[in-house]
Formats: structure tokens, sequence, C-alpha cells
């Protein structure tokens, strides 16, 4: 069974975003972005089930800017087999529903039994692309996994769910996004990396899939949330207690 | 006027809470329907008609809608939506779950956690962890919209006499199972909707330290219980304990955090509240930023002395 890996270039998740001083979008330029880090978890779970005999081709695919060749690269130095950069000009923000659009075109070509993805991008924070891209194919979803175990035709994905886990069973071919914990990525080594760079990469555009990405949603502006008026500190227990009986909470 | 459809949460039993904020949004845009899907859930539709400000509660009661698989509610919806503008639901594991579902076959570009409305098309809603809020306007013949439930208020669940109307169809698409779910049982309010907080980080050492420390206090002001990721990652509390952008958003009256840092990801989950208390012995750490009220002290000694002087 080939695996679909879906992944993003993204800010890295130790910098903070800066607002462009127009309030046009977040300034980006000389800011150090890597893979998102629910789609690496994603990629993790491919090579794993790739280890176990389950998966036996890894097709990683991103859709962005030719710097997402290096994203790719990364998937590639993990364990995918080859990538698809599905490339756009810099800049050019690619919505959720556009890049299912795309997936789901690859995937009519590919014809994997598992789409593999990110949660959610912790860019634009949408958590889309997964639900979306299910639709669009009319297969089953199992989004926030926690632990993914192929059974034959089907697959069991224990779902993190407000309040706790529910396990669904879902028929192949499907779409998974991965939580948190589903697993801890590995690092790729150096000889993987050095080997990552001879794998097959193709670069394709949108417009060979067919797929119109013009934004949906305007962006008006954006700027940052309101701060918070700085505080007091107390000098000790008795004054703390004090003060939570003033909230009436105690 | 626009029309909206908007999905009720609930587990067969009752309505949850985050509807409410769900409902007040989309009074916001228009007329909102409620949609009740599941099996045994007439009792849910019937308090559902009695919340303020519905039109209408169109009660689809059948087994394959039981558990809210995505497979089997989103067509169920995007049938009825074609008398409505709008379909609106709560920023929750389910709605998050199946809006975006809804979406792909409505060909519609989602709005996902909105903050707030400002126009007949146009909203905000947080993205990079929430350190940053877009203003955005959908040019979508139809809205498909989730609401993030710390952001409104809650819609009175007493005063509407809205209808309640059956939905025949239903159809099960073979597509997906469930098999089973292990929701944590708790004395202690939930999370998302608790009044008061009380939240512990790495410094709490191990499950013992945390259960030892954190509990007793929250046990006396009636709390609930959170936890940073370094916490959860550490396993001193299972993960739907966490507070934090992957984890639950919470906005409580009194949010206390001992021993915690404050690291972007877990300031996103929880700045909204109305009060920070924040207990650390670091005065330098980052949740002193934020926090209303702080106390530099080691929490071990300070908060057992807490516990006894409320």
């Amino acid at each position: 069974m080939k695996a679909l890996v879906c992944v993003k270039r993204v800010i890295d998740y130790n910098v903070k975003p800066r607002v462009k001083s127009d309030g046009t979008g977040v300034d980006l330029a000389n800011v150090k972005m890597s893979i998102n880090p629910f789609d690496e978890i994603a990629v993790e779970e491919a090579v794993r089930l790739k280890e176990k005999g389950v998966v036996s081709e890894i097709v990683a695919i991103s859709v962005g800017p030719a710097k997402a060749q290096e994203t790719l690269r990364t998937a590639l130095a993990m364990g995918a087999d080859r990538a698809i950069l599905v490339q756009v000009n810099d800049n050019v923000d690619v919505e959720p529903l556009a890049v299912a659009k795309i997936v789901k075109a690859i995937t009519d070509e590919e014809q994997p039994g598992l789409i593999v993805t990110g949660k959610q991008a912790i860019d634009d924070d949408s958590n889309q692309v997964g639900q979306m891209v299910a639709a669009l194919l009319g297969c089953p979803q199992g989004t926030f996994a926690n632990e993914v175990t192929v059974e034959g035709e089907f697959v069991v994905v224990k779902r993190e769910i407000d309040g706790g886990i529910e396990t669904v069973k879902l028929k192949l071919p499907a779409v998974i996004t991965a939580d948190l914990r589903l697993n801890e990525p590995r690092y790729a080594s150096l000889p993987n990396i050095m080997k990552a760079k001879s794998k097959p990469l193709a670069t394709k555009t949108p417009d060979h899939y067919g797929v119109d990405i013009a934004t949906r949603l305007k962006m008006i502006k954006v700027g940052e949330p309101p701060a918070r008026a700085a505080g007091i500190k107390v000098a000790d227990v008795d004054a703390l207690a004090s003060a939570l009986k003033e909230l009436g909470v105690a | 006027m626009a029309k909206v459809l908007v999905w009720v949460e609930h587990d067969n039993m009752s309505v949850k809470d985050a509807t409410l904020a769900a409902i007040t949004a989309a009074t916001q845009l228009g007329e909102a329907h409620l949609l009740v899907a599941g099996a045994g859930c007439a009792g849910v539709a019937e308090a559902a008609a009695k919340i303020a400000g519905v039109s209408k509660v169109h009660l689809a009661e059948d087994a394959v809608y039981a558990n809210a698989l995505p497979e089997n509610v989103a067509p169920l919806i995007t049938s009825l939506m074609c008398d409505f503008d709008a379909f609106v639901a709560p920023a929750t594991s389910t709605g998050k779950n199946i809006a975006p579902r809804v979406a792909a076959l409505l060909d519609v570009m989602q709005v996902s956690d909105i903050l707030s409305v400002e126009g007949p098309k146009t909203f905000t809603r947080p993205i990079y962890a929430g350190n940053v809020i877009a203003t955005v306007e959908s040019s979508d013949a139809k809205l498909v919209i989730t609401v993030r439930g710390t952001a409104f208020s809650k819609a009175e669940v007493t005063g509407g006499v809205a209808v309640i109307d059956m939905v025949a169809s239903a159809h099960d698409t073979g597509l997906s199972s469930f098999v089973g779910s292990e929701i944590a049982k708790s004395e202690r309010p939930e999370l998302t909707s608790a009044k008061v907080i009380v939240s512990g980080g790495r410094a709490l050492k191990d499950p013992e330290t945390f259960q030892a420390t954190i509990f007793p206090l929250a046990d006396k002001l009636g709390a609930a219980i959170g936890a940073s990721r370094a916490a959860v990652d550490a396993g001193y509390v299972p993960n739907d304990y966490q507070v934090g952008q992957t984890g639950k958003i919470v906005a409580p009256e009194v949010y206390i955090a001992v021993g915690i840092s404050g690291a972007i990801q877990h300031l996103a989950g929880m700045k909204d509240s109305k009060t920070i208390i924040a207990i650390n012995k670091d005065e330098e750490a980052p949740i002193f930023q934020v926090a209303d009220i702080g106390l530099v002290a080691d929490l071990f000694s300070a908060i057992p002395a807490l516990t006894d002087k409320i």
C-alpha cells in the first residue's frame, strides 16, 4: 500500500511572528522556516508504517514556493521515497480548499491507501485540509489521531477528542490527520540527509492539476491581539488568599 | 435576512455549552436554526428549542447519527444547506471534524475559529497560535464557520419557543464505524466551562506531587484542573488536561497558573481569562507579564499554605 504525506513549509515554531507595520500580513523575510510540526509527525507515522511492512512506498507532497523543496527534503531524509512539489510563486498563500483539491488530483493519479497529514498548520491554524481531502475523495477521515493501526482493509484510529479518546474504524483508503501525541518524530541522520538529496523530487504547478488557487477569503488586515495590562505582585500567601477572597472564588 | 444552520453539540443527553456561544455568533449573522443529529436525542431537541433566539430546531434522529461520524453527518448537513446561507459549528473536536468536510462538499472555504462577527461576511480569527489576529472577508456564496467558544457570550438556555421539525433522510455511507470512547470521568467541572481553573506545570515534578499539590487547592475552590504541555508530556496528568494552542482554549473567571513558566503556546490557550494569577519561584518567568496577580514563591510551601488559608 502506498502512503501520501502532505507537508507544509511554515514559520519555525520557536519564532514569534511579527505583524508588518502596514497590517497587511506577517513579516516572513529572513525568518527561520521549518516543516509544520504536525506534518513532521505525519511523516514519522508513515515511515513507521513502512518499517512495519504495512506501507510499501511513501510519496511526500507540498504546495508552496520553490523553497518548500527544503521541507520535502526533510520528509525524504526521514524516510519518504519520493516527493512532489506543487509550486506557486513566493508570497502566494494557497488556501486549504485549493490545497485539498490539489491533493485530491494527486491521489487520483497515485492511488494511495492512506493519506496522512498534520491536523493543522501552525501559521494559519485552519485545521481543514485533511477533512476537505476526505470529503472530495468521498473517503473516511481519522482526524486528531493519537494511534493508528492498519487491520486488513481497515484502519483503526484512536482520536483525541474533548474530554478523552474516541476510537473509529475506517475503510481504506482513508485520510489521517496527526495530533501531537501520535509519535515523536525522529531526527534525520546525516547519511539519510545526504541520501535524500538524490531521491526523486518532481515539480508541478496547480494548473497541471487543473486547480484554481484564487483566494476565497480576502485578508482585510492583520494585527496584534489586545495586550493585557501589567498586573501586581503580592508579597506573600496571606495577601494572595485575601485577593482570592476579594475575587469571590474563595 | 440570512438563514443560519447551527450544529448542536450534544451527547444524546444534553446540549454542550460550546453550542450556546455558536448560537450567539449565529444570531449576529441572521436567523438561527439548530440541527440536532443523533440517536435517542429528542430530549436534546426539546432543550434546544428553549434556547433564546432560536427560530427552529431540525431533528435528525437515527442510529447512523449516534456518534456524529462526519462521513454520515456531513451529507445530511449538505442536503439541508440548500435552504441556508451559513453553517455554524462550535470549534470543538466534533465541530472541527465535521465543518471542513461540509465546506469542501459545498465548495466553500471555511472560516475557522472566529472571534467576532464584523460584518455579514467579515470575521476576525486567530492565526499563528493567537499571536496575530486576522480580519477576513469571505467571497463564497455560502458561509461555513467554526466559533471559538470563549469569544462569544452564551445564549440563554430558557425563553425560546422554537418548533421542532423532523428531518427524514438518513443514510449510512458505510465508510466508518464507531468502536468506542474513553471519556475521563470527573467530579470536577469541565475545563472549558469552569469558572475557576488551577493549572500546574513542569515544576510539579511527578504525577504524585502534581496530585498532592494541585488537587486539594482545586477541590477547595471547586475548580477544574489544567496543565501545561510540559506537564502533560512528562506524564503528570492525562493529555485532555492540557491548556494551550494545541490543547484546550479556556477563558475562566480566574485562572491560577502554578509553576508554569508561560510558553507562548500555553499563553495562547488561557490569556483571555478574566483574572490570571501566577505562582512561580522565578520572578523573570514570562507568565508574570500576563498575570494580574503574581506571587514569587516556592510552590511546594505556598500552595499548601494557600489551600489551608481559604
